[in-house]
């Protein structure tokens, strides 16, 4: 009985996504002082968010780590565990592929669209050149009620780049 | 202007073109059913005509409305019980000397005496909350302030302090965990707990260790609200009693699914809430043995629950009315009044036999699905109309969307039972849960639509 609007939802790449779950980790222990002493002599500044959907209780933690400063910063390191959904783990697992390597300026520019599409109900329509997969999930912003399990994992990116956020 | 009392239950003229003759009548449904043990195929069809909201299409099906542990439907007759009120009576009640104001108070009390009767308690053991919850956090609160020294000597029995022992279960929901966490927390007392097993019932013998001279009060479920299983509250209580300690009893899911004698099952407390039993949002119960009520200090006060007041003090109104401060919910009381009304008229033994078959319907169905593991115990243990299941590799979120889709509305998530889920392994599962108004078929296509879960989402099939 699978229906079009099924496929549309869980298309084939979010998916298989989910089941790769690109830079997922087995561990991600709270960030310690020793973690961030010796990234920092690497050059590298790491930053860690948590968040939980509390509808229905996915969960996912996101680290990142950051080289260089200013309009050189970039996205060093990138890593995430969690539980939860297909969308809300293949989103986690897109997002990896999405910033890993960016500049932090150009990870913002993408999270930014992400999220426009995600609050659009449908009426974007995405730009697949520039989004790459991330596109995918445009047919998750027709249901309101998951846009929360596909941002999740780029709130906590979002929050723990706001955690290295460079004084003005 | 002279009021005139309509007829307590039915509202409607009979004469109506309704689209069901149910609760109607005064005729015995089980002269019309030809059976007396159960809810035969027809009458749940029947029944179904009271209910509105279930004849609409979702996503272009049928709805199948298999949520009823979360939230029950509202039959016509309750809405409308509701309606006249405003219509007809609303007044202040307990006060005022007019005619509307005797009106009102009068169809008030009558539906906690309606109530009271529908569980086996007397009226003055009856009061009215909010929701189960808050019912839940008033009964914690009194034991707070007596700790604190309120309700002089009579309430020592409400006074706890370091040494003292409260005892929960593992599969609680967290309305009936949380209040006790926190009073616990205020007053010095341990919380302890008694452990669920592997197949979802509550280990016994344990319970025999963890209730001891320090236990205080016992907060336990009468039945599970994920796992299903319906609880011995009758050894709980003989336990629980022979060590002294009160017995708080959370009924949110047995007082709307089989026939609840309070008195009888023994406990102290108990707890249910309105929505879950065909009546409205906003309303719950309180229930307390008389002589407790009577010895135990408020929660909430203010007006409506005193006798005479001073700037310095007050003197408090006898139960039920010393826990019931502030204007009450009065349309939602009535409401509730004319939900049990419904339910008696359907037979409450009835309704349990018939969910007890619906939900042996679901166990076996989902036990005979690859990859669909069920939580709690299978067949041959008795369990309320509902089934929580995981399935292999598949999230709760992607199942309930997925059957959303095929216009079936389940649960999913911990069913604010995370504890019982870390226990039994899965942070989160889907549940169907079921009432007097579900088919035989809409469980059948719960159960097609679930097989196909696991092959659209490409794990083991």
């Amino acid at each position: 009985m699978t229906s079009s609007a099924m496929q549309q939802l869980y298309q084939q790449i979010i998916l298989d996504h989910a089941k790769s779950a690109n830079g997922a980790v087995a561990e991600l222990a709270a960030l310690d002082a020793d973690a961030a002493t010796a990234a920092s002599a690497a050059g590298v500044r790491l930053a860690q968010s948590h968040q939980v959907n509390t509808t229905c209780g996915d969960e996912i933690t996101v680290r990142v780590g950051l080289s260089g400063t200013g309009a050189d910063a970039r996205i060093d390191e990138f890593a995430w565990r969690g539980a939860g959904c297909s969308i809300s783990m293949a989103s986690a697992s897109v997002l990896n592929d999405t910033v890993r390597g960016t500049t932090v300026a150009e990870s913002e520019a993408m999270l930014d669209l992400f999220r426009e599409m995600l609050r659009s109900r449908g009426t974007i329509e995405p730009d697949e050149e520039v989004l790459g997969d991330a596109a995918a999930f445009a047919g998750v912003s027709k249901y309101p009620a998951r846009v929360k399990c596909a941002m999740l994992p780029w709130v906590a990116f979002e929050a723990a780049l706001l955690q290295l956020a460079e004084p003005a | 202007m002279t009021f005139v009392a309509p007829p307590p239950a039915p509202a409607r003229d009979p004469s109506d073109q309704t689209p069901s003759d149910h609760a109607q009548t005064d005729q015995p449904l089980t002269d019309r059913s030809g059976s007396d043990l159960t809810l035969s195929s027809d009458e749940v069809l029947r029944i179904r005509n009271d209910f509105p909201v279930l004849h609409q299409l979702v996503n272009g099906h049928p709805l199948a409305y298999l949520d009823s542990g979360a939230t029950s439907q509202n039959p016509i007759s309750v809405m409308e019980a509701e309606q006249e009120y405003y219509e007809q009576r609303n007044a202040a009640v307990h006060r005022g000397a007019h005619t509307l104001a005797f009106a009102a108070t009068e169809v008030f009390e009558a539906a906690r005496a309606t109530v009271a009767a529908f569980v086996g308690a007397a009226e003055n053991e009856i009061v009215w909350t909010s929701n189960a919850t808050e019912g839940v956090n008033l009964v914690s609160y009194a034991f707070s302030n007596a700790s604190l020294g309120l309700g002089g000597p009579a309430a020592t029995r409400f006074r706890l302090g370091t040494g003292d022992e409260i005892v929960v279960t593992e599969m609680e929901h967290h309305s009936n965990l949380i209040p006790w966490q926190q009073l616990a927390l205020r007053t010095g007392a341990t919380l302890r707990f008694i452990p669920v097993r592997a197949d979802g019932t509550l280990d016994m013998t344990a319970a025999g260790e963890i209730l001891n001279p320090r236990t205080r009060l016992l907060a336990v479920t009468h039945a599970s609200n994920v796992v299903g299983t319906i609880n011995p509250i009758d050894d709980l209580v003989a336990m629980a009693h022979a060590v002294d300690a009160l017995v708080f009893l959370d009924a949110c899911q047995s007082a709307p699914h089989l026939a609840l004698d309070l008195t009888a099952l023994g406990v102290d407390f108990a707890v249910f809430s309105g929505h879950k039993m065909l009546g409205p949002t906003g309303i719950g119960v309180l229930y307390g043995k008389a002589e407790l009520l009577a010895a135990m200090p408020p929660f909430l006060t203010g007006g409506s629950m005193i006798t005479t007041v001073d700037m310095q003090g007050a003197e408090f109104l006898a139960p039920p009315q010393r826990f019931e401060a502030g204007t009450q919910r009065i349309s939602q009381a009535i409401a509730l009044a004319s939900a049990v009304d419904y339910l008696s008229h359907t037979g409450m033994h009835r309704i349990r036999t018939r969910e007890a078959e619906l939900g042996r319907r679901l166990v076996e169905g989902v036990t005979a699905i690859p990859g669909v593991r069920l939580l709690g115990p299978g067949l041959g243990v008795e369990r309320i109309g509902l089934a929580a299941v995981d399935v292999a590799g598949v999230h709760a979120h992607d199942v309930g969307q997925f059957l959303d889709e095929a216009g079936i509305a389940v649960r999913v998530g911990h069913h604010c039972a995370q504890p019982l889920h870390k226990k039994l392994g899965v942070t989160a599962s889907t549940r169907a849960s079921t009432y007097l108004y579900t088919t035989d078929d809409e469980v059948d296509r719960f159960l097609a639509v679930l097989a196909e879960v696991a092959p659209f989402f490409g794990v083991s099939r």
